[in-house]
This record gives structure tokens, C-alpha cells and sequence, in this order.
């Protein structure tokens, strides 16, 4: 049975004229008073976290009453050196200068005190209080002793009319929709003074209407006088907002233009371009028609008010062929996958249908779906993939406790257990290879590889990767991407899920991109450039 | 290995300081303590005797703790096991040997299991805390136990608060080695099953899905595991291990189940549980300790001026207290690793 | 009779609605207080103790809310300081209580079983009942009224919120945690210096475990709980009445099945069956700054 019949993807509509919109949005009047001059600006700024270099001499200039746009993937480093700026962490080396000032910060709170305010990608704000107290939480006006609400009232009144940003007071903050619980944040840092915000991935989790208001909002903003920082991944955004853009990569900045001189493929190349480590020959898959997944109108809807998470998302990988989804984290790659492993559990029940090997398994449990010979490799290995402190043979028996090999009547053969594991551990050249060492104590790249012994062990016909190689050395990510590919010659059909570019690019067959819970495009092996891919990724 | 020494050691230290303030000799009281605990056959029988029960309820606890569960129920669970045992040695006398102890043992264990399954279900199917539920279990069981001993199975021959007796084909034996101390077959079995327990954890299937929940659910979702039914089985299995205290009570000490015969077995179960580190070989050799323990503390009542055996309880908290206290032991470990890198 | 079963039912309520204020103000900044029975037990015997040393009710009962405060600083420094588990902590603190107070009292009276009495003149005759009103009240004030009250709260709901605000999360949970030992040593002096004449071993016999079920009961707010309290001090008050009382057929309904209806309705709004009951989102875990 093929699984041809529909087609996995729906061209992209035609984009807006965004050159004209551009040069309508962008200059906004000069408020009276206010003087050109850096509100923010960051010279040699480096921050380590243990081995891993987080920012590196990163320098940022960033004009007054401005919108100033920060790009780059995820880890790019660009959330990390906001919040050196905000006083969450301390640098190692560098300095900042807030309005022209050089200021060293031991808390948020100083950084508070100066005018700054940030609104983090998870909000900070306790569900069952109003938006009144999530507000004046840490600058409550007092009488006697007690909060004058009232009076925190009238002035957040007062602010809500200037900057347009209605809230409803008084509900609890759980309840109201996330573009208003993203207002409450804002106004939280208006509430304090703050004239320079910095926001985000602030579009991460908003419906399209409440993106544009949003947008409505900062330019209102901008216009008033503030300036504002937005660390983003979309590309569209930026350019729709922001008069100067910083390019992050690998802790680095690697460039930055004024918007008005520059274009989305430019940006996207300085954001995403890398050079393609991997010399490995990935020979043309020998494939069979018999399909591995199949996947038809799948999907799920968001928490109310917010957009889907997936929406029609339909399309089928075979055996002995590789396909790959590529996408920017958080464009619906997690709610697929547990649309595919976890189809009971209440939050992944999803519309449309599942097929894994001819099987439909909508709403079966996770333990029946990897019965019928799925094999994971999970995004999260730490949370989902490995008992960190049980021993490594312990671990090679996840999932497969039941199996016959390992076990008869209830026992287990632990015998057969440690046999096997040596046998694993040796050819997936697991260091060290010590059966009796916590799992949690080995590095990242042997951690994987263990999981993979132990997911391989048992010769699946489906195999779902998710993030493969993330936190694994160079050494390891070729191994896992030989493996993967044998795996494919054996027969299997392999679903990968990366926002990894090369790696998509040299694995995959054929190549599927997810943005914002759609199937945005589709690409045959070698028909795409990784520039191209990189825009479709960013929702070019 | 060495923490639960350490904390033992803390714990005793701490324990001891206390009757120094009370105007005692420490040395002294310690001297007593080990003296009650295992100077003559009969104090190390009533050690034994009182061991007994707290390798149950230690064993209880462990398996609660392995499946990621808090028993603090463990209270209520001995005392339904105790219960049903009375009930079934009163209401068929008539039954032979040795299906009368046999018999009465399984309903022992179930009614221990049922115990521990209402809480388990409870926390599997409707999410709410264990913690709260075995407590309130604790105060129902002493509600029914009350309500069946003066009611239902009242001895009319006693003006104690305590069931009819069982008939002596029920009763197990005892070891008459210890001097009139109540060591009964309810010990071996005891130690017998610390042994299984062990097996069930290590060695089967159950056992390691259990303790997959325990480490790390997410993992164990993703594998598979059922991390919902895991929990029943878990918590039922600890209730029926409770329970088991009531072999060792109504079978072979007092062939009836007494009102408040336990000084607390359930919740010295917790102390024992947690400095065997949930290990059964370890929840052994702590049940040895606190049984000693009580024991020891009974006399210094006698022996004293200040001292009375409620110590044992300080001592216990006390200790449970130092082996909890995880950030005390990682400060203590990365000492001793910076000092070991300065010497380097 | 009514008359009776009411005044019955405030009296008996009073040392339940000081310990559940104390829980509820620990728990809100996200510390679990399974240690109320401890700090009762120990606030009862304090006040006892202070009592007979200084005739006067009222210097006895700041002794017991002093020895619920030590006791609470012990708790205090285990469970957010070195991190201990809450639970396991909680459960050694109420040994820990259970143990102590007979030692002090041998100790100090050269008996186990109780203190001597307290004679009549210097006992509280009613100033608790009023007293625990005012407590209720003044809890509910601070809670929803002032800046401390709603840090109590973010505490418990989003200490990354409090923090991120500028505030210390563990300074607000050791107040917290002190102020929970003084209202819970204040719950237990009323049981020894008020509803009876002195201190007897182990006198708290499971309120503290009440005083939490009804927490949980009213959802962690001021009045809900407190009357959640007078629900299970009105089943106390009542059982006594109810002894004798033949509902169907020719036997009274035996006095236990009343004694355990808190305990089973609690049960069930855990579960829940009835209504729905919602802890504050940080409850149990300890908060580490990075």
C-alpha cells in the first residue's frame, strides 16, 4: 500500500508588500526633549556557564526611543546577554552602560531601580491573583500599614490610557487570555518607571490578532519615548518593527543593520549560516513503500483564545526512508510528537488520525504504542530518557523490562541484561564503559548513545528522533548520524525532528518544515539550500 | 553507608546532650541503654519483640518511598492488618491448624493491602496528596478498631479494651529462648520477607517499574510504564506489609487485638525506612536499632531521676531529622572534596 | 440545648482555629506544616508550664507561643535552610514534640504523665473565644491587606515572581514559619490553660492534623477554614449528645462513626468529590536562588 494520495503541504500565501508596510511603521515622531543618545549599550560582554560560553564579547549599541531587534536561534545567546543587562546573571567579563552611565548590578532589583524592566518568555505572574497585585507586587503604595489599592489604581488607569493597554483589573490573572497576561507584564514595568524594555520571544505564545496588537502597543511605546529591546526568532517581526537589528550565533554577534538597508535573507544568513560539519556520505535510501507513520489532518487546538498548536498537519514517512521536520523550537514540533507517542493522555488528544505501521493508534497508551516496535529518542533525555541515577545496565532496560529477552515470569533475566548491555555499550562505544556507573554521570553524547543502543536493541521498524544530537559532542553526533542512517538501510522508517539545519540537511530524504503548527513547506533531498531552509524555518 | 552513622551518631549526640541538660551522666545513660537493650536473653528478646514490627512498617515505608510515595499511614494499616487477624481468630474458632494462622495471615495482609489501596487509588485517580489521606486513614482505622472492640468483638471476660480472644489454633509459636520475651515465628517471617522484598524490587519486572516511577516518572511514562496503576500496586503493597505487625501482635503476643497496642510502630516505620535508606537489608538493621532503642529507653525510667523512655522518641526524631537534612550532607561532601583537591 | 451545643462547639473550636491560622500562613508562603501537632503539643505544655511559674494565663501563654517558636525555628532551619523534605521534617518534629514534653516534664515536676494543675483563677475563663476571632480577623487583613500578605502569596504561588520583584523568598518563608509556631503554640495553650487544667501527655491527640485537613478544607483562606474548624469542633460537641441517640433500629449509632466524619469528609474534598480545593502552586518545594 503507498501512502501517496495527499500532499503533505500547502504553499505558503502570498506575503504582504512588508517594504511598503516597513517604511510606513518604522520612523515614528521624534517625542519632544528627548535626546539621541545610547540607552543601552555593552562593550566585551562575556558570560560562562561551566565549559559552555554563553556570550562572547558581545557588543551592542542601542539608541533611545528605538526598537531594537536581537535574532538568533535558540542558545544563539541573545537571551543570555538580556538578562546580564536585567542584573539576573553577572558577566565575566565586559561592561554595560545604561544611558551612558556604566553600571554593575548584584540584582535585578538595581537594574529595576535604573529604568530597565524585562518580560520573560515565561511569564512571571501567580494565576490566582489579580492583574492589580501581580503589578504591585515588591511597589505597593501604602496607608497605614495596609495597600492602598485604590490608589495603585487610579495610576495604573492613568497608564493603561496613555500606552492603550486595557487589563482587567481584577480578575485573577489565570483566567484572562496570554496577550492580556503579556499587557499585565508590560504594565508592570511601566508601573515602575522602566524606559528601556526588554521583551522576550514576546510573540512565542500569541494568536496573530494579539501579535498586532502587540505590535500596536510598542510602537505606541517607542513613540512616547521608551526604548525597547526584542529578542526574537522571527524574522518578519523584525523587520516590521525594529529600526536596528543585532544577529546572534554561537554566543557571538555576527552582525548588525539598520532595517531599512537590509532584507529577510540577509538576516537569516547571519543568524543561521553555518559551516556543514559532517563529512558523511549518506548513501540514497533503498525504501519501501510500506509506510512507517501516517499522519492526516492532525490537529490541536490551544488553550482558549490562543492559535492552534498544530493545524492540519498530514503527511506519511516509509520505511527505509529518513524524513525530516525542520523547524524553530515551539512551532508544534513537541505537540506532534506527543500526538504520535502519546495519544491518550489528555493533553495531546489531537483531531484527525495516527497510523504507526498500518496500525491506528489514536488514543492507545504509550506502552502499547512502543510495543508494536516504536522506537524514541526523546527531546529531553534528562526528563524523559534516562534514570539519571540508576546504574547503565539499569537503564538499558527501560522500555524493555517486559520484553521475553529480558525477562519470564515476572523476573527479570538480569543475566541476559548485563550480556547484552556489555554487547551495547561496546558497540556504541559508550565511555566509560562502566555498567554500574549512574547514567546521570555520563556526558551528553554517551548518554544518546546509550539510549540509542537501547532503542536499536530491539531492531524497530519506526524510529522517532527528536533532537538527536542536542548537547552532544561532535564525535557522538557523527556516530548517532551513522547509526541512524543504517538504521534507515535496515529498514526502518526514521522521523527526525531538529531545529538543527545541517543535520536535517544531510540526514534527510526528503525534508517536511513546520512553522507555527503548520507544514509550511516540503523539499526532496538536495533540492534546497540551507539559506532557503533557514527562511522557511524563520517563517519567511 | 556513612551518612546514616553519621546521623545516627548526630542524632544520638544530640540525644545524649539532652540529658546532660537534665542533670544526668550521658555516659551513664548510654551505658543503660545498651545494657536494657542486650544485657540478659529476655532484654535481647524484647529488643527482638519490638524490632519485629518495625522491619514491617520499615518495609512498608521503603516500598512507598521507591515508588516516589509518602506512607505515613502506616499507623491505620497495622492496626486494620491486627484487626482482621483478631477478627478471623474470634469469629472461626473452629478452624484446624494450620489453616488458621495460614488464613489468618492473608486476611491480615489484605486488610493491610486494602488500606493502602484506598489512598493509592485515591492519589492515582484523583491526584490528591497521600500524605493527608494515609494520615486520615490513621485516625479511621482508630475509629473502626475502637468501634469493633467495644462493639463487635468486645471480650466479656476483661474490662481492657480488647477483642475476644482467637482460638489456640491460631496462635503461631513462640521462642521460648528469650526468657518470657514474646519473640514469635512472626521474627523469621519477618526477615523472610526483607528477602522478598528485596527480590520483588530488584529482581522482577513489578519491581523495577516501580522504582522507574519513583526515580523519574516522566521517563517511565515515556517507556510505557503506567505510572497510575505502578502507584496502587506500590501503596497496597505497603498497606498489606503494615499490616503484617499484626501477625507478630495478635497471633503470637497477645492472641487478641488489644486497643493502642502499638507505641507508635507505624511512624518509627518512617525513621527506620529512611536511615535503611530504603534498602531491606538496611531497614533490618535500623528496626534493630530503634527496637534496642525502645527497649533501652523502657528502663531508664527505673534507673533515673530525669530520664524517661520518651527519649527514644527525641532520639528518633532527632535522627530522622539529621538524615534528612540533604543540604547538610552536600555541604559535608564538597568540603571534604575541596579539601581533598587543596592537598593535591 | 442549642444554646449549649454552640457555646460547646466555639470553645472546643478555639485551640483548632489558632493552629490552623498558624498552618495557613506557613503553607501560603509554600512550606508544608505537617508539624502542627508538634508545635501544640509543645505550645501546651509551655503555657502550662508558664502558667504555674507566674499565676498568670497570659504570661503562660507567651511562654507557649515562645516554645512554638523555638520548636518552628528548629523546623525552619531543616527544611529551608538545609532542604530536608517537609514531610519526613514535619513527621520528626512532632516525635520530636511528642518526646520532649514528657522528659521536660519529669524534668521539672518529677512526673511523665501531666503537670501539676493550674487552679482556676489563673486559667483563661473566656478570653481565647473573643481572642481567636480577632486572630482570624487580623489574619485575613494581613493576608489580603497588606504588602506582607501578599508577598505570603507569591511566595507560595510564584517565588520566581517574588524574587524577580526583588524579594527574598526564604526570608518570607522563615517569617512564615516562626509566626505559624507562635499561632500554633497559642492553638495549644488554649487546650491546656483554657479547655482543661494543665498539661497531659500527648493532649493534642491528632488536632493539629485537624487544624491542616480543615486548611486544606477552606482552601487555604482565612474564614473558610476557621469554619472548617468549628465544623470539626461542632462534631466533637456534638458527639457527646449524640451518645444514646437512637437513629433506626434498637442500637445508638456508635459514638466512633461521628468521631471520624471529619476525617472521612476530608477524604473526599481532597479527592475531589466535593468541591474543589487547590494548594498554592510552590507547596513543598524549597526555593534556590541560582
Amino acid at each position: 500500500m503507498t501512502c501517496g494520495g495527499w500532499s503533505p503541504c500547502v504553499p505558503e500565501p502570498e506575503q504582504p508588500q512588508w517594504r511598503a508596510l516597513n517604511s510606513e511603521l518604522k520612523a515614528g515622531p521624534v517625542p519632544p526633549g528627548s535626546a539621541p543618545g545610547l540607552a543601552v549599550e555593552l562593550r566585551g560582554l562575556t558570560k560562562r556557564f561551566g565549559d559552555v560560553v554563553a556570550n562572547s564579547q558581545v557588543n551592542l549599541r542601542v539608541e533611545r526611543g528605538t526598537i531594537h531587534g536581537l535574532i538568533g536561534e535558540n542558545g544563539a545567546g541573545k537571551s543570555t546577554a538580556m538578562k546580564l543587562v536585567y542584573g539576573v546573571y553577572r558577566p565575566d567579563a565586559g561592561e554595560i552602560f545604561i544611558d551612558g552611565e556604566r553600571c554593575v548590578w548584584s540584582s535585578p532589583s538595581d537594574a529595576i531601580a535604573r529604568g530597565l524592566g524585562m518580560v520573560h518568555q515565561h511569564f512571571m505572574l501567580a494565576g490566582p491573583y489579580s492583574a492589580l497585585d501581580n503589578i504591585l507586587l515588591g511597589a505597593e503604595p501604602r496607608r497605614w500599614g495596609l495597600i492602598s489599592r485604590r490608589q495603585a489604581r487610579v495610576r495604573m488607569e492613568s497608564l493603561a490610557a496613555q500606552y492603550g493597554l486595557v487589563v482587567d483589573w481584577e480578575r485573577p490573572v489565570e483566567q484572562l487570555p496570554v496577550g492580556i497576561q503579556q499587557r499585565v507584564e508590560i504594565l508592570k514595568l511601566l508601573y515602575r518607571d522602566a524606559h528601556i524594555l526588554i521583551l522576550d520571544e514576546p510573540t512565542a505564545v500569541l494568536t496573530p490578532q494579539e501579535t498586532s496588537a502587540l505590535f500596536a502597543n510598542l510602537k505606541r511605546l517607542r513613540d512616547q519615548g521608551k526604548t525597547i529591546l526584542l529578542v526574537t526568532h522571527k524574522l518578519k517581526e523584525v523587520m516590521a518593527l525594529a529600526q536596528r537589528v543585532t544577529a546572534f550565533r554561537g554566543g557571538k554577534v555576527t552582525g548588525e543593520r539598520e532595517t531599512a538597508d537590509t532584507n529577510p535573507q540577509e538576516l537569516a544568513n547571519l543568524m543561521v549560516g553555518r559551516k556543514v560539519v559532517l563529512g558523511i556520505e549518506v548513501p540514497t535510501a533503498q525504501f519501501c513503500a510500506t509506510p512507517a507513520i501516517e499522519v492526516e489532518g492532525l490537529g490541536l487546538a490551544g488553550p482558549s483564545g490562543s492559535r492552534h498548536r498544530l493545524a492540519n498537519i498530514s503527511f506519511c514517512v516509509r520505511r527505509g526512508e529518513i524524513v525530516g521536520i525542520a523547524g524553530i523550537e515551539g512551532n508544534g514540533q513537541s505537540e506532534l510528537l506527543g500526538a504520535l507517542l502519546h495519544p491518550a493522555e489528555p493533553q495531546c488528544r489531537t483531531a484527525g488520525t495516527v497510523r504507526l505501521l498500518e496500525q491506528e493508534v489514536t488514543g492507545w497508551p504509550a506502552a502499547r504504542i512502543r510495543n508494536l516496535g516504536v522506537a524514541v529518542i526523546p527531546e529531553d533525555r534528562l526528563r524523559e530518557g534516562i534514570l539519571p541515577e540508576r546504574p547503565v545496565s539499569e537503564n538499558f532496560l527501560l522500555g524493555l523490562q517486559r520484553s521475553a529477552v529480558f525477562s519470564r515470569a515476572g523476573f527479570l533475566n538480569l543475566m541476559r541484561l548485563r550480556e547484552a548491555a556489555s554487547r551495547a555499550v561496546a558497540e556504541y562505544e559508550v565511555r566509560p564503559a562502566d555498567l554500574n556507573l549512574p547514567a546521570g554521570k555520563l556526558s551528553g553524547g554517551n548518554q544518546q548513545k546509550l539510549i540509542l543502543a537501547r532503542e536499536f536493541q530491539r531492531h524497530p521498524h519506526v524510529i522517532i528522533a527528536a533532537q538527536p544530537t542536542r548537547g552532544v559532542d561532535v564525535g557522538a553526533i557523527e556516530f548517532v548520524h551513522r547509526r541512524l542512517v543504517s538504521a534507515r538501510d535496515e529498514g526502518a522508517g526514521v522521523l527526525l525532528v531538529s531545529s538543527e539545519l545541517d543535520e536535517i540537511l544531510t540526514l534527510s530524504d526528503r525534508i517536511l518544515v513546520i512553522y507555527e503548527g503548520r507544514l509550511v513547506a516540503e523539499f526532496k533531498r538536495g533540492e534546497v539550500s540551507e539559506r532557503e531552509l533557514g527562511l522557511k524555518m524563520g517563517g519567511a | 553507608m556513612a551518612q546514616p552513622l553519621l546521623a545516627v551518631a548526630l542524632g544520638l549526640a544530640l540525644g545524649l546532650g539532652a540529658t546532660w541538660l537534665a542533670g544526668e551522666n550521658p555516659g551513664r545513660v548510654l551505658l543503660i541503654l545498651v545494657r536494657s537493650a542486650f544485657g540478659s536473653r529476655y532484654d535481647l528478646g524484647m529488643t527482638l519483640f519490638y524490632a519485629t514490627p518495625l522491619i514491617f512498617t520499615g518495609l512498608s515505608v521503603a516500598v512507598a518511598f521507591h515508588a516516589g510515595l509518602f506512607n505515613i499511614g502506616a499507623e491505620g494499616q497495622l492496626t486494620v492488618g491486627a484487626l482482621a487477624g483478631a477478627a478471623i481468630g474470634a469469629l472461626w474458632p473452629g478452624l484446624p491448624w494450620p489453616l488458621s494462622p495460614v488464613l489468618a495471615s492473608l486476611a491480615i495482609f489484605g486488610a493491610g493491602g486494602i488500606w493502602g489501596a484506598i489512598p493509592g487509588w485515591l492519589r492515582a485517580r484523583r491526584g490528591s496528596h497521600e500524605v493527608i489521606n494515609t494520615i486520615m486513614l490513621n485516625f479511621i482505622a482508630a475509629g473502626l478498631a475502637s468501634f469493633v472492640t467495644l462493639y463487635v468483638l468486645k471480650n466479656p471476660a476483661s474490662q481492657n479494651p480488647e477483642t475476644r480472644p482467637v482460638a489456640p489454633a491460631f496462635l503461631i509459636h513462640q521462642f521460648g529462648f528469650f526468657r518470657g520475651a514474646p519473640v514469635s515465628a512472626a521474627l523469621p517471617f519477618a526477615l523472610l520477607a526483607a528477602g522478598l522484598v528485596w527480590v520483588l524490587l530488584w529482581r522482577t519486572v513489578l519491581g523495577y517499574e516501580i522504582r522507574a516511577v519513583g526515580q523519574n516518572e516522566a521517563a517511565a511514562r515515556a517507556a510505557g510504564i503506567e505510572a497510575g496503576r505502578i502507584r496502587i500496586i506500590a501503596l497496597s503493597l505497603a498497606g498489606a506489609l503494615a499490616g503484617l505487625v499484626g501477625i507478630g501482635e495478635v497471633l503470637g503476643n497477645a492472641g487478641r487485638f488489644k486497643m493502642d497496642f502499638s507505641p507508635g510502630y507505624g511512624f518509627m516505620g518512617i525513621a527506620v525506612a529512611l536511615l535503611g535508606r530504603n534498602q531491606p537489608g538496611g531497614v533490618v538493621l535500623a528496626a534493630l536499632l530503634f527496637g534496642a532503642l525502645h527497649k533501652g529507653t523502657g528502663d531508664l525510667d527505673l534507673e533515673t531521676e530525669h530520664v524517661t523512655r520518651e527519649l527514644s522518641l527525641v532520639l528518633q526524631a532527632l535522627i530522622i531529622l539529621s538524615v534528612s537534612a540533604d543540604a547538610l550532607w552536600t555541604w559535608m561532601k564538597r568540603r571534604g572534596q575541596l579539601r581533598n583537591h587543596a592537598t593535591l | 440545648m442549642l444554646r449549649q451545643l454552640i457555646e460547646s462547639t466555639l470553645r472546643v473550636s478555639t485551640p483548632l482555629i489558632f493552629a490552623a491560622m498558624g498552618g495557613m500562613i506557613s503553607e501560603r508562603s509554600g512550606v508544608i506544616n505537617i508539624a502542627l501537632e508538634g508545635l501544640m503539643l509543645i505550645g501546651a505544655f509551655g503555657a502550662a508550664v508558664g502558667t504555674l511559674a507566674t499565676t498568670s494565663p497570659w504570661l503562660g501563654t507567651a511562654c507557649g507561643m515562645a516554645a512554638g517558636v523555638v520548636l518552628a525555628a528548629v523546623y525552619g532551619l531543616v527544611v529551608i535552610r538545609l532542604r530536608a523534605n517537609q514531610i519526613v521534617a514535619g513527621t520528626a518534629i512532632n516525635m520530636l514534640a511528642l518526646g520532649l514534653t514528657p522528659f521536660l516534664c519529669k524534668i521539672l515536676y518529677d512526673v511523665t504523665g501531666s503537670t501539676p494543675s493550674i487552679p482556676i483563677n489563673e486559667r483563661f475563663q473566656s478570653a481565647p473565644l473573643y481572642l481567636v476571632w480577632l486572630a482570624v480577623g487580623l489574619c485575613w487583613l494581613g493576608i489580603a491587606h497588606t504588602p506582607a500578605g501578599l508577598w505570603l502569596g507569591f511566595a507560595g504561588e510564584h517565588p520566581e515572581a517574588l524574587d524577580a520583584a526583588g524579594l527574598r523568598v526564604n526570608r518570607v518563608r522563615w517569617a512564615a514559619v516562626l509566626v505559624s509556631g507562635a499561632l500554633a503554640g497559642l492553638g495549644g495553650a488554649t487546650l491546656s490553660v483554657f479547655l482543661s487544667s494543665s498539661f497531659s501527655r500527648n493532649m493534642t491527640a491528632g488536632r493539629g492534623f485537624m487544624a491542616l485537613a480543615s486548611l486544606i478544607f477552606g482552601k487555604w483562606k482565612p474564614l473558610p477554614t476557621a469554619l472548617a474548624c468549628l465544623l470539626f469542633g461542632f462534631a466533637e460537641a456534638v458527639q457527646i449528645r449524640l451518645q444514646g441517640i437512637v437513629l433506626w433500629g434498637d442500637k445508638p449509632i456508635p459514638v466512633q462513626f461521628i468521631q471520624i466524619l471529619p476525617y472521612v469528609v476530608t477524604m473526599l474534598v481532597l479527592a475531589g468529590f466535593v468541591g474543589h480545593s487547590r494548594a498554592p502552586k510552590a507547596l513543598g518545594t524549597p526555593f534556590r536562588r541560582d
